[in-house]
């Protein structure tokens, strides 16, 4: 009963060989077998995300959510399928058809495509590439194509400044990410995420916190949630660059858009919580799959507890913040990093771990400090008040006339 | 015709036709679309060659960031009523019977060079195009210069490139 | 398997149709997007000549590559942004419209 996953496959192999297919044929269906079975596993746990949203939701806003359709309301993200699917598809007039309809399915592809290099279990992987590190940042390269799309292609002034300032703050906050990727890359000696993960022998975020959290919170900006959630805000910009989508295509985005929360909850227990290391899975290889996924459903819980806490930013505190604080940041933490593996190269692991860790508390108490002196207490002023009136001297001067502004 | 020459041929055959949809589609949105289908195209062919880092650095690099540039400037520089008006100038038989005589020219310069039909040779077993990439960036007896050189000349690209878009004067 | 010469041919013939649009076009992003495909065909044509000729004896070919790549971002960036320069002091975009240096 070691590996249920990989008896499965090897039955099928032989299968497929015993009626007679060439071994590249053999291959290759196995190969699209498993991305078939990769993609639907994934989108019908983006359902229940539907689900656990909506609950997580409303307990922080002390209400109870949805729990008419079935027990706690299990059911309620089935009737919001057929509700987007039965709902009337509008194109706006002037808008460019094929642009218009691939864009949505760009979105959703490319939250997809990221599930491929997320190792499960220690044999179950989808593609054991050996750049997946630069694969997972091509992969959120290409989900700002698709965003583009979307904004240009509804003809709308709102979209498109919606997809412009999206854009901008997804570029932006791909260079923080970029950059603290390559720390656990140092730390393991590889890009293949498999090699990551078979080298936290003592988890990442245990060694390097500070890029933990940056990552975390580049992440966020980088799925357009809040707080970082500008460019769709109902309140700002009339939802930005997914205004002009109805039914089932809106669907797509927002089911992406959740599914996206939890692929960075996947990626950040990959990176930093061990993947699907675990007590027992030597002999049970299997249980990695559990594993990793209660891992990622709590960073994912921590996604939501930020963006239901947390005000939203404006643009320009946004942009500031990242170029001013995370790049610089990211930037000394992957230097000093790289800068003590070398340094602590023969060392054994529970030093090597504590010198990480204090040389990165070190790094997030100097920034702080620094971000703290540079802090503005109170509004800025913009310029002195003039006086209207002016109170007459007190006995013995002459009163001076009242200096009254222009009606 | 093994599965690998089929693959060669459909995805050839799209990037050519990507490219050729770049070159003649009125539409300057739609022209970078389809270059953005092209550059995939390439991606494809550097996994095909084994150069799996180049494939992944191409889509981040074009896809990610010079195509997205370019759609970006499509937007800002956009005049409504020059769609209509044709987009090629009025000599481009020329350049026509330029780019055709030029590929025949290269396929029969080409065709005539006796390395033209060399097989793969199997690369060693040992072989990790990857690290051998990273050793020679940053070895001082490899190419350590030229990959400081592109660094300084991406920083001046930067800063020009800043500069010359700056809308005050300075 | 696959012979160097189909991807010599293919790049070849990419690098046609990249130098037709840049010859042809009149709006100069255009011209920039071909001159892209033409980079691209000489990318591929280098890592094809690395892996069939070259591969055993180092890694050269695709140092080259990189660089290149390098180059053409820095050539799309600074291009783009005189591009956006000129749109704003003369509202035009097409190749021939900017002719205040002929004489």
């Amino acid at each position: 009963m070691a590996d249920p996953i990989n008896l499965i496959a090897t039955w099928l192999q032989g299968l497929l060989a015993g009626w007679g297919l060439a071994p590249e044929v053999v291959n290759f269906v196995m190969t699209a077998l498993g991305v078939v079975v990769i993609a639907i596993f994934v989108l019908l746990l983006d359902i229940f995300l539907v689900w656990l949203e909506r609950k997580t939701v409303a307990r922080f806003q002390d209400r109870l959510g949805p729990n008419r359709l079935g027990p706690y309301g299990l059911f309620q993200p089935i009737a919001d399928v057929i509700k987007l699917l039965i709902k009337e598809d509008i194109t706006p007039k002037g808008a460019d058809k094929v642009v218009f309809n691939i864009a949505p399915i760009l979105a959703l592809a490319t939250v997809l495509l990221l599930w491929a290099v997320i190792p499960f279990a220690p044999n179950l992987v989808g593609t054991d590439v050996n750049v997946g590190v630069l694969y997972i940042v091509a992969i959120g390269a290409i989900s700002t194509l698709g965003i583009i799309m979307a904004g240009w292609a509804a003809n709308n002034k709102y979209a498109l400044l919606g997809a412009f300032r999206t854009v901008a703050q997804m570029v932006s906050y791909e260079v923080p990410m970029v950059m603290i990727l390559l720390v656990p890359v140092i730390l393991a000696g590889s890009m293949g995420v498999n090699k990551i993960v078979a080298s936290q022998s003592w988890w990442y975020i245990v060694m390097v916190p500070v890029a933990a959290i940056v990552f975390l919170i580049s992440s966020i900006a980088e799925i357009g949630r809040a707080p970082f959630d500008l460019s769709e805000a109902e309140s700002e910009i009339v939802a930005g660059f997914h205004i002009e989508y109805t039914g089932m295509k809106f669907g797509l985005f927002y089911a992406g858009e959740l599914l996206h929360a939890l692929t960075i909850g996947a990626l950040f227990a990959t990176f930093f919580l061990g993947g699907w290391r675990g007590p027992f899975t030597d002999q049970i290889p299997i249980l990695g799959v559990g594993y990793l996924f209660v891992k990622a459903f709590f960073i994912y819980w921590v996604i939501m507890w930020v963006k239901y806490s947390l005000p939203r930013l404006r643009i320009d505190h946004m942009l500031n913040f990242n170029w001013k604080f995370l790049t610089p940041l990211s930037i000394t933490i992957v230097i000093l990093v790289a800068i003590l593996d070398k340094l602590l190269a023969g060392v054994a692991r529970p030093v090597y771990a504590g010198v990480m860790l204090l040389a990165n508390l070190l790094v997030a108490w100097a920034a702080l400090s620094i971000a703290r002196s540079r802090t503005r207490h109170g509004p800025a002023r913009v310029g002195e008040p003039r006086p209207v009136a002016v109170p007459p001297k007190p006995a013995g001067a002459t009163p001076k006339p009242p200096v009254s502004t222009t009606p | 015709m093994t599965p690998l020459q089929i693959l060669f041929i459909v995805v050839a055959a799209a990037t050519l036709g990507a490219a050729l949809m770049v070159v003649s589609v009125r539409n300057l949105v739609h022209a970078a679309l389809w270059l953005v289908v092209a550059l995939m195209g390439i991606a494809i062919f550097y996994v095909l060659l084994n150069a799996g880092f180049l494939a992944v650095a191409q889509v981040v690099i074009y896809i990610g960031a010079i195509a997205i540039l370019m759609i970006f400037t499509i937007m800002l520089t956009r005049r409504v009523a020059s769609e209509s008006k044709p987009q090629v100038n009025p000599n481009w038989g020329w350049a026509l019977a330029i780019a055709v005589l030029l590929f025949a020219g290269l396929a029969w310069i080409l065709s005539s060079w006796s390395g033209f039909n060399t097989q793969t040779t199997a690369l060693a077993a040992r072989a990790d195009p990857l690290r051998d990439l990273g050793l020679a960036l940053v070895a001082p007896d490899a190419y350590v210069l030229p990959f400081e050189l592109a660094s300084v000349l991406l920083l001046a690209a930067l800063i020009g490139a800043i500069v010359v878009a700056w809308e005050k004067k300075i | 398997m696959i012979p160097l010469s189909w991807y010599l041919i293919f790049a070849a013939a990419l690098f046609c149709i990249g130098l037709f649009g840049v010859l042809a076009r009149k709006n100069a992003i255009a011209i920039l997007m071909a001159v892209e495909l033409m980079l691209n065909a000489i990318n591929i044509n280098l890592v094809a000549f690395w892996y069939y000729r070259t591969a055993a004896d180092g890694i050269a070919g695709q140092v080259f590559a990189v660089i290149v790549f390098a180059v053409a971002a820095a050539e799309v960036a600074v291009g783009l942004a005189l591009f956006i320069s000129i749109y704003r002091r003369r509202n035009t975009i097409a190749a021939d419209e900017i002719d205040l240096l002929k004489w």
